[in-house]
């Protein structure tokens, strides 16, 4: 590390203005990572994209919120409860509403998640205005580590950590796993593996639920980072479907690689030239679509 | 597009007949020519410009979804930009208000060349997806360029004098012009349609293998038909422009590309008159509702739900199959 310093000092950079945004950008492509995978694997099964994955990644924090505020539940109880909770209201409007559609256009399914999305969002920024709710950091992870070109917060390394940790875990369940192998089957013919005995309309349910669970996971992770806010995932989820882009969709391991690369990349633009670290995803998107029309590790559709 | 949409849609193409199609759409264009005339004696006219430029540019994003089969969910980045082009030259420039709009719809015509180039590569939920990603990257420029203002937008552009003897003050004289280019835009996209180059676009939404097998080459009228959507779009953000003395972000915004996928599903996707009766009517609904802040979303996210669970030919999609003439 001693090394370091002389880098950013040739760069002009104060070392902890580059390390304080490679954190941020971690942290940011944790989120993103999470998200494009839940993302990712919905898509990869029902062929649609969530448009709703931003409103519950925002109903996992609101989640969280409610948990301390109404029932004396704190983060820990957020973690389990808000994944859980959100996955059985995924499953149920897919069981209700998205099940219909099936037969119809992909775009159907997008149109009305996205009608979902604007409901929820409403109804929230009707009943908490557009300003966040503070939501503690738990105290088992409060302060931080000095390590001596800077500060990190141990919160934020929980938030890296247990990130990694839930996409390497998901990644082993549906590469290296007999489930994951009739989910992979599933979305490459589903006629066939039905033939075989396997419910697959159940497995696409289950799938929509884990990707809705995902994306609150990450909102209760996100609560004492960011406020709670009612609008918080409507622009992320823009961002997210740009590192699908990048990523290719339907590809596992590649939303959660370009969620990770795509979040430093960022950070880094805010330190080297800050007007661009609003569009320089989406730049990279564009750039990337014209080398590899299907992404970075997307198969040709 | 898949099948299944296709027979969701009514397409005057596969009309029986097809100069009755064209003796009842021409009824049915008179009778809307005739009601938008009359209307202003009744209605505030500052609102029917609105709903008049929102169906300009509802009646292009249609010619992609309705015809080519591509959801553009960017569309607003035409509109918006288009307006700031048109703003920037009557303001700054001091150009007069036709030169204004036209420079306005060249730079959403460029735009949409650029734009489409991208993403006419990819089809379906990926042309959605990458349409709404280059949106908001044009968005956050738009959001920190310095011609367009920032959050302020460029406020009190000047109406000015048009082809100098026609005083846009004028409400009256404003409307009419509003409505002129409405029917100059809204009869350049039904010729377009039922114009050799739209029997090949929609036989490319029917079945692109096939059209590729005649001989046609699909990316080229993608295209094309994008950038005329994207043109058409620009020219109604641009007399937008002009008509509220403003253009800001919210014309730039992805609500903005949402509401305009939502007036076209609410009408009709597909049909010549649709995107009228959609954009006329959400925006009475948001006329009402506008003090009510949030419930706006709320009640469009619910359309948007019914629609997609139960409406999915809209209001004129529904008539056309009662009075089984497409309209």
């Amino acid at each position: 590390m001693r090394g370091t310093p002389i880098v950013s000092k040739l760069l002009g950079i104060p070392p902890q203005a580059l390390f304080g945004q490679l954190l941020i950008g971690l942290i940011n492509g944790s989120f993103y990572a999470l998200l494009s995978l839940g993302l990712s694997v919905i898509f990869g099964l029902l062929n649609i994209i969530n448009f709703a994955h931003g409103a519950q990644y925002m109903m996992g924090a609101f989640v969280a919120y409610f948990l301390l505020q109404y029932a004396g539940l704190g983060y820990w109880w957020a973690l389990l409860i808000a994944p859980l909770l959100m996955a059985a209201i995924g499953m149920a409007l897919e069981r209700t509403t998205l099940n219909r559609l099936y037969h119809l256009d992909h775009l159907y399914g997008l149109l009305l998640t996205f009608g979902f999305a604007l409901v929820i969002q409403g109804v929230f920024r009707h009943e908490f205005g557009s300003s966040g709710l503070p939501y503690p950091i738990p105290p088992q992870l409060s302060g931080g580590q000095n390590l001596g070109f800077m500060f990190l917060p141990n919160y934020r390394a929980w938030v890296i950590v247990f990130s990694v940790g839930v996409c390497l875990g998901t990644w082993f369940v549906i590469e290296r796993t007999k489930l994951g192998a009739y989910l992979r089957a599933a979305t490459e013919n589903p006629a066939l593996v039905r033939a075989f005995g396997i419910n697959v309309p159940r497995m696409i349910t289950l799938t929509y639920g884990f990707g809705a669970g995902l994306a609150a996971l990450a909102g209760v992770l996100a609560a004492p980072i960011y406020q709670v806010n009612p609008l918080m995932g409507a622009d992320l989820i823009i961002v997210v479907f740009a590192v699908v882009v990048i990523g290719g969709m339907g590809s596992i391991m590649g939303s959660v690689i370009t969620g990770f690369a795509l979040g430093v990349i960022e950070g880094l633009t805010k330190v080297f030239y800050p007007e661009a670290s609003n569009t320089v995803i989406f730049v990279i998107m564009a750039i990337v679509l014209l080398i590899r029309p299907t992404g970075l590790f997307g198969r040709s559709p | 597009m898949t099948s299944s949409v296709r027979a969701e849609l009514e397409d005057e193409t596969t009309a029986a007949a097809p100069r009755m199609t064209l003796r009842h759409q021409a009824v049915a264009f008179v009778v809307m020519v005739a009601v938008l005339a009359v209307l202003p004696f009744f209605v505030y006219p500052i609102f029917l410009m609105k709903a008049l430029c929102f169906a300009l540019f509802a009646c292009a994003f249609n010619l992609l979804i309705g015809y080519v089969g591509l959801l553009s969910f960017g569309h607003a980045v035409f509109l918006g930009s288009a307006g700031y082009v048109t703003a920037h030259a009557a303001k700054v420039w001091g150009w007069p208000p036709e030169l204004a709009i036209l420079a306005g719809t060249a730079a959403a015509g460029a735009l949409g060349i650029a734009v489409g180039a991208l993403a006419i590569r990819s089809r379906g939920i990926y042309f959605a997806n990458i349409t709404l990603a280059l949106a908001q990257m044009i968005y956050f420029f738009c959001l920190q360029a310095k011609f367009t203002g920032g959050e302020d937008g460029i406020q009190s552009v000047p109406r000015g004098m048009m082809f100098g003897f026609l005083d846009l003050r004028d409400t009256t004289v404003m409307y009419f012009v509003v409505l002129a280019i409405f029917l100059a835009g809204f009869l350049l996209l039904y010729r377009t349609i039922h114009s050799p180059f739209g029997q090949v676009i929609k036989a490319i939404r029917e079945n692109e293998a096939r059209a590729i097998s005649l001989g046609y080459r699909p990316e080229h009228y993608k295209l094309i038909a994008f950038a005329l959507s994207a043109t058409l779009s620009g020219l109604a953000g641009g007399t937008k422009a002009i008509v509220f003395q403003l253009a800001s972000l919210t014309d730039v915004h992805w609500t903005m590309s949402g509401e305009v996928v939502l007036m076209t599903l609410l009408g009709g996707l597909g049909t010549v008159f649709g995107p009228v009766m959609g954009a006329f009517l959400l925006s009475t609904i948001e006329h009402y509702l506008a003090q009510l802040g949030a419930w706006v979303t709320i009640v469009q996210g619910v359309i948007f739900v019914v629609c997609v669970l139960a409406f999915r030919r809209g209001v004129v999609g529904e008539i056309a199959r009662l009075i089984r003439k497409p309209l």
